[in-house]
């Protein structure tokens, strides 16, 4: 066992975990974060996407220990004083989401994506979320979401 | 791209109504900030977990199996094998006998003796944690011999004892499960396709082709999770599946416990796509050890398990022989299938190519038909539905072959459906295959679609194209597509020895307050129930879309129902809840009447009050409700209720269609497509929310889309599935698709009172045969007149060799591209360079 301390959501934690013990289950198991979820066994769906110190991670893809000392952010944090995050509120406007069970990845890599690229193309998003599976809207209103998220925070779109 | 399908808004609706406007959905905030209720999220007290050992072997013999070791692992509760629990666990059900005869081999949620797939059970270690579990589980050892498994369809449907070919169980002396057959000559629905195809070969044209519907893997996002907790006067089952009510009653059915001591919760679930339409066996095991143990128990699987041993999809062979006039009228069509179910006939999935074969005539008037499936057992993981359900397999065959009699005619592919559709002024019109389809409108549909499309614009470059010899290609494809779906009627679904019904059940409860509460049997898994259900209830009962509250996916709260399949949910179920609240409103009149001192047939209910007519004199809803709760003043023998319930089961199904457009370019020298435009005319009746009805069939399009181009499930010589995680298994991403231009056309549906058809399997219906006619179309000049799916740039570019070697006939000898002339001339609308290899068989 190796302790951890480090910042979740905003809030310090300081836990004993097991070394194999990867970050995506230190948040489901230790810290009750169910928002952040398991899709795959070989980090290809990013379901699991969260901020290791403001860069997007596949969560499942990084040790508990790995992260000691960092800041992780997960979608359970991204609404900032009960105030939605507009890529948030844009995947509601725009339907970028069914089932909803790749959406908590979806959306922290779509922020990530906007961080680095406020204003992308259409192809420049489709790349930029190509790491990311979804079954259910066939991509076309995840894009749509993304580009009314980066018009509504001053890009050109 | 433009993102054009906000012109799917439709025209003006009645600014006062919910019904018809883009709501935006209810479900989504819990979703969008993580605050979801998936089943592996839960942990109760002294929770155990479970995991699986897996057979690697795709049929062997177990001859030992050493639990010791595991049993001793920390934290380890308890190891079982199947021989330990034989006495106990039930096979799983099979809900569709296809025929009386069908060979039915039992199916032991863990295996006893031999196992029938890789993947299957062996044995179920239950410990503290997940982890210690898998850790232990890594520790049973197990001795296998193994014997000849029954890998490919066609060798497995030719195995007999006596060619010593391998069967999938060999006590059962044959791997044949059944043979379902119908004939329009006999059902009395139209001609005898034999004398059909006879007279074909003499004087018209005859067409024989074999196309593969591959093997695909549904793969949803959440993986299947149950959990089970048995302390309590009930037990609790948590699952992340498509059918709570009907797992209850088979899971009562099964294990011999009451109906009454069973809940099955299905809280947000993960997609579906008719992966989670199904009895498991982990969720049999999960509810075994519970009891066993006394504990909750919880079991979720990995990806590589899903891929591995959730069912698949599809997997057919199709052998078709359709006959035709020689201006491209069809006479007769005849469809022969081979079947794989895998190793078991699972809940559905032998009914699977049944719910297909009444689609073969698709939009057409083919006057003689015959369809014949045999279903076979092989050594792999069970087929079952997937979304579309047999529907899309006969799409694909039918608008496949029809592209090869247009070319064989020498017009446009349109121009052929055009010659053999049923035409608007026909419905309601009785096909071949005896569905009467209520309503529509092809024609109109198709003109939409290519104006959305720019059709000439795009085949003006096609030829010009041609005419360079320009190294990549542009194909066209066409798809014009219908479907039943809405599953019910329970009639037709017993008279086609389905085990259940199809009606849908809803309660409304109208509360004190105001508000109200919907019931529903149909069970969501990412489809939007919550919001499209509060619009239809807003509008009946003329309260607001926010004091809607919609629950479902609990069988204690919605405790009556047939879940979510089939595309049934808005237009059985949303039916159900407007006879419910319906109900309501007839409830509430009499009480109006007594508290207005009016005679209740001089009430009228409009816009959420009840007024007395002609007069000023009236009440809300909302005050009736309150009045009915104090119940201080009701008229006599009228109850203090304002909740009603209803069920529907519609008399027909519904047929949704549309004219799906593709273009595809195709590099000649590499093999590599890419889809350069796509749009979709689609006729869905009366659309709710348009907003969720683009989305659904942007999903849709994707996966049909995927099927075209690059999913397979795809086993090794031994019986290892070879794409068993999403390295393997090529799943599309943002980068592989684009963006569509979606538009609709509107005949109502008349066997449903709000006029709506479904639309959740439409465009993965449609679009498979789109795309793969737009491959083949690209190619069909340098002698290409098929390519399997997926069409990967491997496959294309072996199509394209082999007819530049001259293998696939007439215009594969082309060695230029500008040499082959177009495969349909437009100046003639007749005459042009075929392919002269159709009338033989490529079989």
């Amino acid at each position: 066992m190796t302790r951890i301390n480090l910042t979740v959501d905003g809030s310090r934690v300081s836990d004993e975990v097991e070394p194999r013990m990867l970050l995506v289950q230190y948040l489901r198991e230790k810290l009750g974060k169910t928002g952040t979820v398991i899709g795959c066994d070989t980090s290809n769906c990013g379901a699991c996407t969260v901020h290791l110190d403001g860069v997007s991670v596949k969560s499942c893809n990084v040790l508990a220990v790995q992260a000691d000392g960092g800041e992780v952010t997960t979608i359970e944090g991204l609404a900032q004083d009960g105030e939605l995050h507009q890529v948030q509120k844009s995947f509601r406007e725009c339907h970028g989401l069914q089932c909803g069970f790749c959406t908590p990845g979806m959306i922290m890599q779509s922020v990530d994506l906007l961080k680095t690229n406020p204003n992308p193309s259409e192809q420049e998003i489709r790349v930029g979320l190509e790491g990311n599976l979804c079954r259910c809207t066939g991509y076309h209103n995840i894009v749509r979401s993304v580009q009314h998220a980066a018009a509504a925070t001053g890009g050109a779109q | 791209m433009t993102l054009t399908d906000d012109e799917m808004t439709q025209a003006e609706p009645d600014a006062g109504l919910e019904i018809g406007k883009d709501r935006r959905r209810k479900e989504d905030q819990r979703l969008i900030t993580g605050r979801t209720r998936w089943t592996d999220n839960l942990v109760l007290p002294g929770m155990l977990h479970l995991a699986m050992v897996r057979s690697p072997f795709a049929h062997a013999r177990i001859t030992n199996i050493d639990t010791s070791m595991a049993k001793a692992a920390p934290n380890v509760v308890t190891v079982i094998t199947g021989a330990e629990v034989a006495d106990e666990q039930g096979g799983l059900p099979n809900a569709w006998p296809i025929t009386p005869d069908q060979v039915t081999p039992n199916h032991p949620p863990i295996a006893v003796d031999r196992v029938v797939f890789a993947g299957e059970i062996v044995a179920v270690v239950a410990a503290r944690t997940a982890a210690e579990a898998r850790d232990a589980a890594e520790l049973v050892d197990i001795d296998y011999e193994e014997l000849p498994a029954a890998l490919d369809l066609k060798e497995a449907a030719a195995a007999t004892p006596e060619n010593g070919g391998a069967l999938a169980h060999p006590d059962l002396g044959t791997n044949r499960s059944a043979l379902w057959t119908f004939d329009s000559a006999e059902a009395g629905t139209g001609g005898n396709v034999d004398e059909a195809i006879a007279r074909a070969r003499t004087d018209g044209i005859v067409i024989e082709r074999e196309y593969r519907q591959q093997r695909l893997i549904p793969a949803f996002m959440e993986p299947r999770s149950t959990v089970v907790d048995p302390t309590g006067e009930q037990i609790t089952m948590w699952s992340a599946t498509q059918i709570p009510h009907i797992l209850k009653f088979l899971l009562a059915a099964v294990t011999g416990v009451s109906e009454s001591k069973i809940r099955v919760i299905a809280p947000d679930v993960g997609g579906g796509f008719g992966g989670k339409l199904q009895t498991t066996p982990e969720e049999f095991i999960t509810f075994l050890l519970a009891r066993r143990l006394g504990k909750p128990v919880k079991y979720t699987e990995t990806r590589s398990e899903s891929l591995m041993a959730a069912h698949h999809g599809r997997d057919q062979w199709q052998r078709l022989t359709l006959s035709a006039e020689k201006n491209g009228r069809v006479t007769g069509f005849k469809v022969e299938l081979l079947a794989d179910l895998g190793s078991h006939v699972s809940l559905v999935g032998g009914g699977v190519p049944v719910l297909g074969a009444f689609m073969f005539n698709a939009i057409y008037k083919f006057p003689a038909y015959q369809f014949n499936v045999q279903t076979v057992l092989t050594n792999k993981t069970w087929t079952d539905a997937y979304r579309g359900a047999g529907r899309p397999e006969a799409t694909y065959a039918v608008e496949r072959i029809m592209d090869e009699l247009a070319a064989e005619v020498g017009v446009d592919p349109l121009e052929i459906r055009e010659r053999n559709w049923i035409t608007h002024e026909e419905f309601p019109f009785t096909t071949v295959a005896g569905l009467e389809y209520d309503s529509g409108n092809y024609e109109a549909a198709t003109a939409r679609a290519k104006e959305l499309f720019g059709y000439d614009e795009l085949r003006a470059e096609q030829r010009a194209r041609r005419e360079a010899g320009d190294r990549v290609q542009l194909g066209i494809g066409v798809s014009t597509f219908t479907e039943m779906c809405g599953l019910a009627p329970s009639r037709v679904l017993g008279s086609l020895d389905y085990g259940a019904g199809g009606w849908e059940h809803a309660s409304v409860r109208m509360l004190p307050t105001g508000k109200v509460e919907v019931l529903t049997g149909a069970s969501a898994h990412g489809q939007g129930h919550e919001t499209a259900f509060s619009q239809i209830v807003a509008d009946r009962l003329g309260v607001a879309f926010e004091d809607v509250e919609v629950l479902h996916g609990d069988t204690m709260v919605s405790h009556k129902g047939l879940d979510t399949y089939g595309s049934r949910s808005l237009v059985v179920g949303g039916e159900a809840i407007v006879r419910a609240a319906d109900k309501v409103i007839e409830k509430a009149r009499p009480i109006a009447a007594h508290l207005l001192e009016a005679a209740a047939d001089d009430l009228e209910f409009k816009a959420g009050r009840f007024s007395v007519k002609g007069t000023d004199q009236g009440m809300a809803m909302a005050e009736v409700a309150l009045a009915t709760f104090a119940a201080h003043n009701l008229p006599d023998g009228v109850e203090a209720s304002l909740d009603s319930d209803a069920t529907f089961d519609p008399v027909n199904f519904n047929y949704p269609h549309g004219t799906h457009l593709c273009a595809m370019e195709v590099d000649t020298e590499t093999g590599q497509v890419t889809m350069r435009k796509y749009a979709a005319c689609d006729d869905v009746g009366n659309i709710i929310n348009p907003l969720i009805v683009s989305g659904q069939l942007h999903g849709g399009l994707v996966q049909g889309i995927s099927q075209a181009l690059w999913e397979e499930a795809v086993y090794d010589d031994s019986g290892t599935l070879v794409t068993g995680s999403f390295v393997d298994y090529l799943l599309p991403t943002s980068a592989d698709t684009i963006s569509f231009d979606l538009d609709h056309t509107t005949s109502p549906a008349t066997t449903n009172s709000l006029g709506t058809k479904g639309v959740g399997e439409a465009g993965t219906i449609a679009s498979t045969p789109a795309v793969v006619n737009a491959v083949v179309d690209a190619v069909r000049h340098l002698g290409v007149n098929d390519i399997r799916m997926p069409c990967t740039p491997e496959r294309v570019w072996k199509a394209i060799a082999q007819a530049r070697g001259g293998a696939a006939g007439g215009g594969g000898q082309a060695e230029t591209v500008g040499a082959a002339a177009p495969h349909f001339d437009e100046s003639t609308g007749m005459e042009g360079t075929v392919d002269r290899t159709t009338g033989g068989s490529d079989a």
